[in-house]
């Protein structure tokens, strides 16, 4: 979908002009707005020209509104939270301490960070379900704090363990989940049909849930959040507690969505998985945003590329001079591993040299890469421990509970 | 926005009577559960306790009040079945959808309150079969119903603040079973309150349940016996007693689940 109103430069500045609440957008225009938007691309380039003018004119009034107390920040990302604040046991956990993002439509970012991190309180914050002690949020334009009930008009939500009714059937709970969306009972039954063949769990449409698998279950979860075509989907770890057969089918299965133009703000406690899916990645910890960028941005800010070439045991020191020269820094050689390595700040023009120079010599190398750090080493870098997924307690007692009959 | 409040509250309903469907055992037990304390209080205990009313036999007095003990324990299924739902998420999922506030709480306690309807359609006949005959006519037998169906949802609203309070449905159960087990013993139900110890009686007599089975056998053409009590206001009206008794009952716990509800946060 297109939103004009990305040519601002700083929505920070628009977002503190406010808009006065009696602007807000009907939730009913809104679900209509995504069909036609999705319509044609004609029509939408058409409904763009003409929402920038409408937004504009809205700015304009606004300002000489102000003074309303009920202000909406403008509708300039997706997702927008600022400087969020919450506490349990009267302040002595600070769940979140002063944490600020924002999704830009149409992308997906990903917040990583090990447990405890924030991640579900964030989540559930700009889903509605909890009120932040201090700081300000908004979805689709829309205050999460004063008009939550708007909110969920537009977000979808999937949380870390299947919230479906698991006595009843896959169908059972699409179609209550839509009549609770507000779908006619014949809308409901199409829309039910619908997402269950999306999801590929036409077959076990008819079976309740308990004997569905893992992976099964998180689809049917995800398709609940799905059932009125949400702008905003928030995942909150989707893939935590799967195995791997199920968490690849999930991505491949996000990967469609995001295809599609869903908004997408996705936890993940898995590097691998932000590296997959986010467009941009958010690193928390204790509450914070400590590091923000696309994947590529954050390994770049860990340090550059390395060469690494791996030798038979007697060309070694041939291997290292020559990795020296190329390099320029300092050499490191791992007589165990057979490894030569050394940063490089040439990219491939430095592997194509190494390679001539070994060539030259008559050396064949058993493997030469040019690596560049992964997440791990960006995780680590940032936050100066090690990514969860090595705390076998706390992973343990999630997918647990992920998988609980 | 009260029309759906309205349908929203009836899907919730239906997902619990689609949940009977789906796993018929839980109706089962839950019917065979208060038939056999029919059985066993009318075989056990009918035999050595006396009515003091000549002709009238333990069971009349016995049906009424395990009729209130059963409904009385509606709340059970009330709590367990939230902190069941929040456990799992699925309250989670419901607060993030743009449905009523209240609707996800009144759905459940129509439905604990639709399941009594079957409750005690079994029960009667259990006790039809083994000896019970109301005898004041099938207007009031069904008015006597009608009050137990009503108390059955009040004491729903009750398990719906135990429900979201608690952190599992197994402290539910426990809480529950410790909060009404000693009110429907404390009372009138199964054996006369003449025999209990002074300030017991005071206790009993004023007990909702013991006004509800009052209530419940003037209903079904019964005369009720008291202790030390016998003139008091309760003793005197217990019809009118029982229902000032669930108008509170649902003054104080409807406001205050529906709160609970909206602000809670999963575990």
């Amino acid at each position: 979908m297109i939103n004009p109103i990305k040519v601002f430069e700083t929505p920070n500045d628009l977002a503190k002009i406010g808009i006065a609440g009696i602007m807000s957008p009907k939730p009913t225009a809104t679900r209509k707005e995504i069909e036609v938007n999705t319509a044609t691309s004609l029509g939408r380039s058409l409904k763009g020209e003409l929402n920038l003018i409408l937004n504009q004119a809205f700015l304009a009034i606004s300002n000489l509104a102000i003074g309303s107390e009920d202000y909406y920040y403008w509708q300039v990302k997706a997702v927008i939270a600022e400087n969020l604040i919450k506490t349990y046991d009267k302040g002595k956990i600070r769940a979140l301490d002063g944490l600020s993002l924002d999704v830009e439509e149409g992308t997906v970012l990903g917040v990583l960070g090990p447990n405890g991190a924030g991640k579900t309180t964030t989540v559930r914050i700009l889903a509605t379900l909890l009120t932040p002690d201090s700081g300000r949020a908004s979805v689709a334009g829309i205050d999460v704090i004063k008009h939550p009930g708007k909110v969920r008009e537009v977000i979808g939500l999937s949380g870390q363990y299947a919230a479906v009714d698991e006595t009843l059937t896959g169908w059972d709970n699409l179609t209550m989940f839509s009549r609770l969306y507000h779908l006619s009972p014949s809308a409901s039954k199409k829309r039910a049909g619908e997402l269950l063949e999306q999801f590929s769990l036409t077959d076990a449409a008819k079976r309740p849930i308990k004997t569905y698998s893992g992976g099964m279950r998180r689809r049917l979860d995800l398709a609940a959040s799905l059932i009125v075509k949400p702008k905003i989907l928030f995942l909150d770890e989707p893939t935590t507690g799967l195995d791997p057969r199920g968490r690849i089918e999930m991505w491949e299965v996000i990967q469609g969505l995001v295809k599609d133009g869903t908004t997408l703000l996705l936890t993940t406690q898995y590097l691998e998985e932000a590296d997959q899916l986010a467009n941009e990645i958010a690193v928390i910890d204790h509450g914070k945003v400590i590091a923000r960028g696309t994947s590529d941005q954050l390994k770049k800010e860990v340090g550059g590329e390395r060469l690494e070439i791996v030798a038979e045991a007697k060309d070694l020191k041939q291997v290292a001079e020559i990795v020296g020269k190329v390099s320029g820094g300092k050499v490191l050689v791992e007589e165990g591993s057979r490894q030569v390595s050394a940063p490089v700040t040439t990219g491939s023009r430095a592997l194509i040299e190494a390679v001539r120079s070994l060539d030259d010599l008559g050396i064949h190398p058993l493997d030469i890469a040019l690596k560049r750090p992964s997440l791990d080493d960006v995780f680590i870098a940032l936050t100066g421990h090690v990514a969860e997924e090595n705390k076998p307690e706390e992973g343990e007692v999630k997918s647990r509970r992920g998988r609980r009959k | 926005m009260i029309k759906y409040a309205i349908s929203d509250s009836l899907i919730i309903t239906k997902r619990q009577l689609l949940q009977l469907i789906r796993v018929p055992e839980v109706l089962i037990f839950s019917t065979i559960q208060p038939v056999m304390f029919v059985l066993l209080f009318r075989y056990v205990f009918g035999g050595s306790i006396s009515t003091g009313i000549p002709g009238v036999d333990y069971v009349q007095l016995l049906m009424p009040g395990i009729f209130v003990q059963t409904v009385a324990f509606t709340l059970a299924g009330t709590a367990v079945g939230l902190a069941e739902d929040m456990q799992k998420g699925l309250i989670d999922r419901f607060r993030s959808l743009p449905i009523s506030r209240s609707a996800v709480v009144f759905g459940r306690t129509l439905g604990d309150g639709a399941l009594n309807i079957v409750v005690l359609a079994v029960m009667g006949l259990a006790g039809y079969a083994v000896g019970w005959r109301p005898s004041s006519g099938l207007f009031n037998v069904l008015l006597g119903f009608a009050f137990l169906l009503l108390f059955g949802f009040a004491m729903a609203w009750v398990g719906v603040l135990i429900g979201l309070s608690v952190r599992s449905a197994r402290v539910a159960n426990a809480a529950v079973f410790i909060a009404v087990f000693p009110l429907t013993f404390l009372s009138n139900a199964f054996a006369p309150t003449t025999g209990m110890p002074r300030a017991l009686q005071y206790f009993a007599e004023w007990n909702p349940v013991s006004t509800m089975v009052a209530g419940c056998r003037e209903l079904f053409g019964l005369q009720n016996i008291f202790g030390v009590t016998a003139n008091s206001w309760p003793s005197q009206n217990p019809l009118e007693m029982s229902l000032i008794y669930m108008v509170i009952i649902m003054a104080i716990f409807i406001p205050l689940s529906v709160r609970k509800y909206i602000n809670t946060a999963s575990k």
